[in-house]
């Protein structure tokens, strides 16, 4: 019996996974003696979707971009007739011996999947999938031999920090929670993904829900919590009705609830839609959130493990710290120390974006550098470019230059960067990516984002702004550095929160490493990597022109000469700089440098 | 009579306000779900069941990103500014959706059809740059198959005019 099993996370589904899934059920059903058809979530290579994958024993078998036609060459040949098809859209083979083969090898065995264990294997709408794969183990082994003080013992053992980006040990943070005496406490789960790039929550909650209920209820059990709530954001439609489906699946089968599996515990749990505001990823603006007022934070001490949701104690833990937590109870803290550094153990999932290769969700051993995870997994620059930074963090990150690629990955070596390990986003960038114009960028989002509560954030964040923009237009003045410097300073001593104490990362990182790009655009009105519009030459290339009027017809200044069916020049004396020419052409032939 | 029918069936919605605290965000929801945006009523409304004083619900309706004081279009375009999408030529992309609809962020066409927002990343990165139609993705655009996709949209709304429906819609 072979098992067809779709790709259907939101990555797979925006590249057309659901009229593949649609044409492979029409097939399947007509042929229900020899294959079954299954849904699962996102196994990582996005880049590669609409995948789908075809399991037999042990051997597996996947294919990438797989449209309805080809789906049905798929199914005909390979699982009507065993004949494994050896084109483009062949992307891996796992043999029934072990032995890998395929275009995407390096990106799939050059990871350690423990966080992702059952992210692309199991059907996330099932939680009999979850249990055949060993889900709840490790919530039998807390709940029937443990003690609550064993389980934290575990965790501390395990060495497990906060995969939320701050890296504190989950342990530590459980006992506090724990040591505080109160009839009420509570379990969060964080999974308010804002930053920007990273995509690393949304992939485990739409993939493998239950693994983030189990870890939350252990994690009940541990601080004597009787009430969790999991906070995700609104723009994840899809994780919602996933975890929706598994709390509902929970309950039924015993996990949730009253007297959990015999045990006598009670826990049961909530989901809370965030409203679209970034501040809410931090803890207390979090919890005023879920309280229905403005996500604005509060003042620590007290900390939450005494004084956290409705002035209860209360522990809250990202997606990924919850989903690791399973695995620890189920193989024990010295299987998970067998990973990573000696003070940052397991594994980290990554989300590779922007101008690398293979963008997608890579979990690796943490330590391993960020040349590997670029290169080795991500399949280098595209188009053949030149590698210039990678950008860690989202908002709150900075910016590691090209040059120290050989930086391990871990909770002190990214710090000393300048950056910080964040959440796992992790967006390439490429030589035609100006670094001032990312820092402006950065800057623009954590000034929209600011609560407001704290006036160096709510207008320090603006007059750096100010200045960045100033600089992209070619309007700097030479004291503009120095005092982009002073005010990050300022900004990050005099905020309240995380959201202000690291906004001016990407200003500082990027004037550390690329000191000479913002004098390009302050002394010289240059834009070295030719991306800031008021400062480059629109230019169309010859060979991609076909003449067809359209940037002449939309240009305000009469810019562009050229006949029907002619190539087309700028005249460059004339050009405002507008971008008119290049969102009107239909060939791409406008270019700017 | 039509707004009273209305108002019926909003507060039928509502029904499950069961006092618990914590609940104001989940109503607006509720209610913007329902009118596609939160009417100055619902307002009204939610701070006579909750007791919540209605400049408190005002502002927390500023406060969140999600919440419309005033109607949408029936396609709500979502035009994802992430990073990787803005290393991938967001820019562009908004551009050019603003120039073939003539509006910009924030704003709604004058035929009802479209409003234009941004996203700061949905997650799709691996597509960028990728808008959001309602609840469509569309992933690895350019400026011309930008154009294309709304021009569809528009295709396929002057087909179903008569239909009042609005439901999530592939092209």
């Amino acid at each position: 019996m072979k098992k067809i099993v779709v790709g259907m996370g939101t990555c797979g589904l925006s590249a057309g996974a659901q009229a593949t899934y649609d044409r492979l059920r029409e097939l399947a059903e007509a042929n229900s003696d020899v294959c079954m058809l299954t849904r699962t979530g996102c196994i990582g290579m996005c880049y590669r979707e609409p995948l789908i994958e075809i399991r037999e024993g042990d051997s597996r078998v996947f294919y990438g971009g797989v449209n309805p036609e080809s789906a049905e060459e798929i199914f005909s040949k390979h699982v009507l007739c065993n004949e494994i098809i050896d084109d483009d859209n062949l992307v891996y083979v796992c043999g029934p011996d072990g032995n890998t083969s395929g275009s995407e090898c390096a990106f799939l065995d050059l990871q350690e999947r423990i966080v992702l264990r059952n992210c692309g294997t199991i059907d996330p709408e099932s939680i009999k999938d979850y249990e055949d794969a060993g889900g709840y183990q490790g919530l039998r082994k807390a709940l029937t031999e443990m003690t609550p003080s064993e389980i934290i013992q575990t965790i501390k053992d395990s060495g497990l920090r906060g995969r939320g980006g701050a890296g504190f040990p989950t342990g530590l943070k459980w006992s506090f929670a724990a040591a505080n005496e109160g009839e009420q406490k509570y379990v969060v789960c964080n999974a308010d993904e804002g930053d920007p790039g990273a995509f690393m929550d949304r992939s485990v909650l739409e993939g493998d829900p239950h693994a983030i209920l189990e870890g939350m209820i252990i994690c009940a059990r541990a601080i004597g919590a009787t009430f969790g709530y999991i906070y995700c954001r609104a723009e994840y439609p899809l994780a919602i009705h996933r975890l929706e489906i598994a709390i509902s699946e929970a309950r039924e089968r015993g996990y949730l609830g009253t007297n959990i599996i015999g045990s006598g515990f009670d826990f049961d749990l909530k989901i809370k839609q965030g409203a679209g505001a970034f501040v809410c990823g931090e803890e207390t603006a979090l919890f005023a959130s879920i309280e229905g007022e403005r996500g604005m934070p509060r003042i620590r001490p007290p900390f939450p493990a005494e004084k956290g949701l409705w002035q209860k104690p209360t522990n809250n833990n990202n997606v990924e710290t919850f989903a690791n937590v399973p695995w620890i109870i189920c193989n024990g803290a010295g299987a998970f120390t067998a990973f990573g550094t000696e003070k940052s153990p397991g594994t980290k999932v990554f989300a590779l974006a922007g101008k690398v290769v293979h963008g997608g969700l890579a979990e690796v051993p943490i330590g391993t550098t960020i040349e590997d995870l670029v290169f080795k997994i991500g399949g280098g620059i595209k188009e053949g470019k030149k590698f210039k930074a990678v950008q860690m963090g989202g908002p709150s990150g900075g910016c590691i230059p090209a040059e120290m690629k050989n930086t391990p990955v871990d909770f002190e070596s990214i710090p000393a960067t300048g950056a910080i390990m964040g959440s796992g986003g992790m967006v390439v960038m490429d030589e035609d990516i100006c670094m001032v114009e990312i820092a402006r960028f950065f800057l623009d989002f954590t000034q929209k984002e600011s609560c407001g509560k704290c006036t160096f954030c709510r207008i320090g964040t603006l007059r750096m702004l100010e200045i960045l923009e100033r600089l992209t237009r070619g309007e700097g003045e030479p004291e503009d550095i120095e005092k982009l410097e002073q005010l990050s300073i300022q900004i990050k001593e005099a905020s309240l929160c995380g959201l202000g104490q690291t906004a001016p990362n990407p200003v500082q990182t990027t004037i550390r490493y690329y000191l000479d790009e913002y004098k390009a655009h302050i002394y010289d009105q240059k834009c070295p990597a030719g991306e800031c519009q008021a400062l480059v030459e629109f230019y169309i290339i010859p060979d991609k022109c076909v003449g067809c009027t359209l940037c002449a017809k939309n240009c305000p200044v009469d810019a562009i000469s050229g006949k029907v069916k002619e190539v087309h020049v700028i005249n460059i004396e004339a050009c405002v700089n507008c971008g008119k020419c290049i969102t009107s052409c239909n060939f791409g032939a406008v270019i700017t440098r | 009579m039509k707004t009273a029918a209305k108002q019926e069936n909003f507060n039928y919605r509502l029904w499950r306000y069961d006092g618990a605290p914590g609940e104001l965000i989940p109503l607006l929801q509720s209610a913007q779900e329902h009118f596609g945006y939160i009417p100055r009523r619902a307002i009204n409304y939610i701070a006579g069941v909750t007791g919540i004083p209605e400049s408190d619900i005002y502002g927390v309706i500023t406060f969140y990103s999600q919440f419309r004081l005033s109607p949408m279009g029936r396609y709500v375009i979502r035009v994802c500014v992430g990073t990787a999408c803005h290393v991938s030529g967001a820019k562009q992309i908004r551009e050019t959706v603003e120039d073939e609809l003539g509006i910009e962020v924030g704003d709604t066409t004058d035929d009802g059809l479209f409003t234009l927002n941004t996203v700061a990343c949905i997650g799709c990165c691996s597509l960028a740059p990728v808008i959001m139609i309602n609840d469509d993705t569309h992933g690895s655009l350019t400026p011309a198959s930008v154009r294309k996709i709304l021009r569809n949209y528009r295709k396929k709304a002057a087909v179903s005019a008569d239909s009042v429906a609005v439901t999530s819609e592939g092209v």
